[in-house]
């Protein structure tokens, strides 16, 4: 490594299944730990934030249309994508966070078996949310759970590779596209493991990650009348008030979570009832 | 006719006419719209530049399986874009196969849109490939049930083979037909004509022969209405009313989806033929899925926040 020039990479967002630069041309320095240099990402826009929800809307009926079986096969996929590329995760945890290279692995080991984790509950969810209702009629009544559609949320600041799993792998299992916005002083991971997505059949648009700030864009996600759920968990709390007026007036669905269990699935689904006569 | 006294009719005025146009620097052309297409347009002007390309929407549909009831929706589209709000304006006109026009028109009187156009593709559309009885017959037949402008396409097996008489008298034939009833636009299908120099050429052609408006595309083919084609019609009846004093319109289709497209358009309009051409009179944009974007648009500078499509229309 001594007389070889430095290979820098462009951290661009990730919206559609490609990798663009902000539509403002804006970016913002980060930098490791002891104050040095690291990289510029992107800032996103607003319109940035528009673009990734046509892609995500798009999107949403094929994903939704997946099988249980085929959308948990595409998360393991993942997971299997992120555990070959363990060692520039931890390298990019280390530099930016400054947290030891032990802590870096844990937190990537951990990434990897949350995504598988959330993988299983994709063929489970129908039987274990869902009900056949005992009614009194020669009818079946069946309530199952359907996607909401696109979700937009908010990752939090640290850990910054496991909280963006937590804010993508739940809400994508239940057949909802998601807009994530990545951590902002840590943003380089998200980045990276929009490479992971890009290599694991999943379909253009399910996932887009943007990069920037969160009180700049959580008010656009939060009014914006084609996002129908929203995660705040990585928003400061003094934001949470705004944005959850912003998103009563479209009757968005907005929560916060501090903890990873089947409510973050289960929350971004609408429990939906059907009658069918028997002996059709 | 008169042919604005460029041409006298025959084949050699033609020819001596059509040879004496300068070419088109391909490169140039392609540059001064891909520079005119980064310009910012702020938060006042684009307003107004949505409403005018609501006024300026060809609203279309060109399907084998058109209904009735698809092309009267279609049309009360066309009269109140939205439903919720009586401020956007009217489209100008809605455009359908021939067979679809007395449906439109007489929809269209049902409900108050007596000022919104029905244009009718004609003249074997899209290829442009039957005898000319046929095509006649085809334009007669929407004249009668009321179409007030005429879509006609270009034999481009005749353009392409240097046969320019042919298609210059056809267009004489169509234009003789439509008198007063009906505007004629002439498609050039430019996706097919290959060059630059072609779309210019045929420009010149069809404005001699009495065109009112100059069209790309039918929408059928790939590419259509791109921004430096749109450019050499633009230069071409500007250069056209320089010659005659006479202004011709240009309509672009296909290809034009969104309010970033059309706002690039006008802007070419603009700094092109000039301000005289922002009118629907003078411009129009064919297109289906764009009048929904504006109206998006519209409502995210109304209202602050960005618009769902689950609040517009499904075509």
């Amino acid at each position: 490594m001594s007389n070889r020039i430095d290979v820098k990479k462009t951290y661009k967002l990730y919206i559609n299944g490609a990798f663009p630069r902000s539509e403002s041309g804006r970016t913002y320095e980060i930098k490791d730990a002891k104050g040095v240099f690291i990289a510029n990402p992107c800032l996103a826009s607003r319109k940035d934030l528009k673009d990734a929800v046509v892609a995500a809307r798009a999107a949403q009926p094929g994903w939704n249309k997946a099988s249980a079986y085929n959308k948990g096969q595409i998360l393991y996929r993942i997971a299997e994508m992120l555990e070959g590329r363990r060692t520039q995760f931890v390298q990019e945890i280390v530099s930016v966070t400054g947290i030891t290279k032990v802590k870096a692995e844990k937190e990537v080991t951990e990434s990897v078996d949350r995504i598988v984790w959330y993988a299983g509950w994709s063929d489970k969810l129908s039987s274990l949310s869902g009900a056949l209702n005992p009614v009194a009629g020669p009818y079946y009544n069946f309530t199952v759970p359907e996607s909401m559609g696109v979700i937009a949320a908010i990752a939090p600041e640290s850990p910054s590779l496991l909280g963006l799993i937590d804010a993508i792998a739940p809400v994508i299992v239940g057949g909802n596209t998601v807009i994530v916005l990545a951590s902002t002083k840590a943003p380089l991971s998200a980045m990276s493991f929009a490479e992971v997505v890009a290599t694991s059949d999943v379909p253009a648009g399910v996932i887009n990650i943007l990069t920037g700030k969160k009180d700049e864009i959580a008010p656009w996600m939060a009014s914006h009348m084609d996002i129908d759920g929203l995660d705040i968990s990585g928003l400061g709390a003094k934001s949470h008030g705004a944005v959850r007026s912003a998103g009563a007036e479209n009757l968005k669905r907005i929560y916060s979570f501090n903890s990873a269990d089947p409510s973050r699935i289960l929350a971004f689904l609408e429990h939906k009832t059907v009658w069918h006569p028997i002996g059709l | 006719m008169s042919f604005y006294g460029l041409v006298d009719g025959s084949d050699a005025s033609l020819r001596t006419y059509l040879n004496a146009l300068s070419g088109v620097d391909q490169i140039g052309a392609d540059a001064r719209a891909s520079m005119l297409a980064t310009r910012s347009i702020k938060t006042a002007s684009k307003r107004w530049a949505i409403d005018m390309a609501i006024s300026m929407v060809d609203l279309t549909t060109l399907e084998g399986a058109d209904t009735p009831g698809k092309v009267q929706a279609l049309c009360t589209k066309a009269v109140r874009p939205d439903p919720t709000d009586s401020t956007v304006p009217s489209v100008g006109a809605v455009c359908v196969y021939n067979d679809m026009v007395g449906v439109a028109r007489k929809h269209l009187d049902l409900i108050g849109g007596s000022h919104v156009g029905v244009a009718a593709v004609s003249t074997a559309f899209p290829s442009g490939r039957a005898s000319m009885p046929v095509k006649i017959q085809d334009t007669a037949d929407a004249l009668n049930a009321g179409a007030s402008e005429i879509d006609m396409v270009i034999d481009r097996g005749a353009f392409l083979s240097g046969d320019y008489i042919t298609v210059f008298n056809e267009i004489v034939q169509i234009r003789e037909l439509c008198g007063d009833r009906a505007h004629l636009k002439v498609i050039f299908e430019t996706g097919e004509l290959v060059t630059y120099d072609n779309v210019r050429k045929a420009s010149f052609l069809a404005m001699a022969a009495g065109a009112d408006f100059i069209k790309t595309s039918t929408g059928k083919v790939a590419p259509a209405a791109t921004a430096p084609v749109v450019l050499v019609m633009l230069e071409a009846v500007r250069d056209f009313y320089s010659m005659t004093q006479t202004r011709i319109g240009v309509k672009p289709a296909g290809g034009i989806r969104n309010t970033k497209d059309a706002i690039k358009q006008l802007v070419l309009v603009n700094e092109t033929a000039g301000p005289a051409w922002l009118t629907p009179s003078l411009f129009r944009i064919g297109a289906s899925a764009l009048l929904n974007d504006l109206l998006m648009q519209r409502m995210k500078m109304d209202n602050g926040y960005y618009a769902s499509p689950a609040y517009v229309t499904i075509d």
